[in-house]
């Protein structure tokens, strides 16, 4: 956090802050930092579930042991070779990866729930905002091919503000990409769910997060096409505070359940014990 | 609407037609050198100006009110056009449109962006701005085509998919993904053709296909260069900066391999010369109807496939 070094502030008094407290995104409680890292960065006062890494994803979601990540080397080229004023993507990326200790912003493998074999994607927003590119496309399509050729349920943990710009038109075909990926396992028989987390707007809500057989999203995620001051632009009017929310599309038929974050793996046992039970 | 980059030539052009005009009505007149002075003009004005738009320029020309728009690509390429209307669900979009149609003695499916030339036009094509209702007839279309055993022609013309709280209330995302997905499996040719601004998932929702071809002065993006400025660089009016970064036109998305053909439009641009304009496009069509009519439909999937694959630059290691 950049105030955090700024000098006038006395450290030792921020330090204890930091180390203590955290304030709930949402609602601006002070929650202990021990009891908010117990309830998976969920918010006690109002169940506002915050963003998590791949790694505190993988642990909620995936039996002790059994993860297996594949192509963790697809990293990031600059094929536009894209710079704007701040400087160039390739060292934003760069310090990004050293940042996070990430190749890029999906993180991808097979794993048991339960015992269930699953292939699963996980994205995560401290890379870039989790955007999709080429990278990211390319990991999400390899998993999905990676279920069907060995007939495991792919599941898709999405957070994400939509298409990477600094990849340009590159970046938009993944949507369809990945979408490819997603009708092949429409087509081979093999169950697709698809989790939205906070926030999955933009390029990921228009192809492969909305594609679920089952979407599930987690309370109070931000969901949705395109962002709210552009509508709000378009149409001269305020929107109301639940537009887009997880609630909303609920709401709107465009997913089946809200679940919590700490149900997320037994519900997921649940559901896939219908397509074993075949 | 004056382009600033193409100088005089609208002046230029006026007079040629004052003088074209004077010598239909006065025969006599004597305005042959003048007119073959003032057409050598514009000529080499066209050539100067054409030859080196920049991206930005090419985006205002891409957006330029007079281009041909899909129902003007329909009357002057189609034998017949049956419109098809609505979505089976809500209601029937304007913004894209479809049906049957004839291309000499082709038969197939047309859908695409309809924008407005008129304000009046424009209020009931929002733009080119599809709903998802649009997105849903679009899809209604193509499904309809692949039973007939017939291609499929998508015209791409859009600012972006509409951002209003009734389009998101009935899944502007969710419309634009199944069309991605199912596109990617329908077992016809699909021939895609960006006419003028292909903005962002807007475009791809109708987009996906086995040849992309583009207008030689249209352009195809992830987002508008305005709205790239604002969130890069935080100010919308470094859209010109964006425009470069992000390899807007058809010549650096051919070069990135994105599209397959780009339809060179006649010098100064398709709103200058719709005969000229409609006539290239229909010669594209043509050949690669003729092309794609050859691939079986299982080829035709697989190739699709792994069209998509390709695309991206990544690393390994």
């Amino acid at each position: 956090m950049g105030w955090f070094r700024k000098k006038e502030k006395p450290p030792e008094v921020v330090v204890a802050k930091e180390d203590l407290w955290t304030i709930c995104p949402s609602c601006k409680a002070h929650v202990y930092k021990d009891e908010w890292d117990k309830n998976f960065c969920v918010c006690p006062q109002c169940n506002f579930h915050d963003k998590i890494t791949f790694q505190e994803r993988l642990d909620i979601l995936i039996d002790p042991g059994t993860f297996r990540e594949i192509n963790e080397e697809v990293t990031t080229a600059d094929p536009l070779e894209f710079k704007d004023d701040k400087g160039s993507y390739a060292e934003k990326a760069e310090s990004t990866k050293a940042k996070t200790n990430m190749k890029e912003a999906v993180v991808t493998g097979r794993g048991k729930i339960h015992g269930i074999r699953v292939v699963i994607s996980v994205m995560d927003f401290r890379f870039l905002g989790g955007s999709l590119a080429s990278g990211t496309g390319e990991k999400i399509l390899l998993a999905s091919e990676y279920a069907l050729r060995h007939a495991y349920p792919y599941i898709v943990v999405s957070a994400s503000g939509g298409a990477r710009m600094h990849e340009g038109i590159i970046s938009l075909m993944q949507m369809a990409k990945t979408c490819a990926g997603i009708a092949r396992l429409k087509k081979g028989g093999i169950p697709y769910i698809s989790i939205l987390t906070d926030p999955t707007t933009g390029g990921v809500s228009a192809s492969f997060a909305t594609m679920g057989d089952i979407n599930i999203a987690e309370p109070k995620a931000l969901i949705g096409f395109a962002g709210r001051r552009v509508i709000e632009e378009t149409i001269k009017q305020k929107l109301p505070d639940d537009f887009q929310t997880a609630e909303y599309v609920l709401e709107h038929g465009f997913i089946d359940q809200i679940v919590n974050r700490k149900e997320m793996k037994n519900f997921l046992y649940k559901v896939l014990r219908y397509w074993k039970a075949k | 609407m004056n382009l600033d980059f193409e100088k005089n030539m609208p002046e230029i052009e006026a007079k040629i037609a004052e003088l074209t005009k004077q010598k239909t009505t006065d025969p006599n007149a004597k305005v042959e050198d003048q007119l073959t002075d003032l057409q050598k003009q514009l000529e080499s004005l066209k050539k100067e100006v054409y030859s080196s738009l920049t991206p930005w320029q090419t985006v205002q020309v891409a957006r330029h009110p007079n281009r041909p728009l899909l129902r003007d690509y329909i009357a002057g390429i189609c034998g017949e056009f049956i419109e098809l209307h609505g979505d089976r669900y809500f209601g029937d979009d304007q913004g894209i449109i479809g049906g049957f149609a004839t291309i000499e003695d082709r038969h197939v499916m047309i859908i695409g962006h309809q924008k407005g030339k008129t304000l009046e036009e424009n209020v009931k094509t929002n733009f080119g701005m599809a709903t998802p209702d649009g997105y849903r007839k679009a899809l209604r279309l193509m499904k309809l085509a692949e039973k007939f055993k017939i291609p499929i022609v998508s015209f791409i013309d859009t600012p972006g998919a509409y951002p209003g709280a009734d389009a998101e209330a009935r899944g502007q995302a969710e419309a634009i993904a199944r069309n991605l997905t199912e596109m990617s499996q329908i077992e016809v040719p699909i021939i895609v053709i960006v006419t003028g601004e292909g903005g962002s998932g807007g475009a791809l929702g109708i987009g996906v296909g086995d040849v992309i071809l583009m207008l030689s002065n249209s352009v195809y993006s992830v987002i508008s260069p305005e709205g790239c400025a604002s969130i890069l660089w935080r100010d919308g009016s470094k859209a010109p900066e964006a425009a470069e970064a992000l390899k807007v036109t058809a010549d650096s998305l051919s070069k990135l391999g994105i599209i397959d053909e780009i339809i060179p439009e006649p010098l100064g641009g398709a709103h200058r010369d719709y005969e000229g304009t409609l006539r290239v496009v229909k010669q594209a069509l043509l050949k690669h109807l003729n092309i794609l009519r050859r691939v079986s439909e299982r080829k035709l999937v697989e190739r699709r496939f792994e069209k998509y694959c390709r695309i991206g630059r990544f690393k390994r290691r």
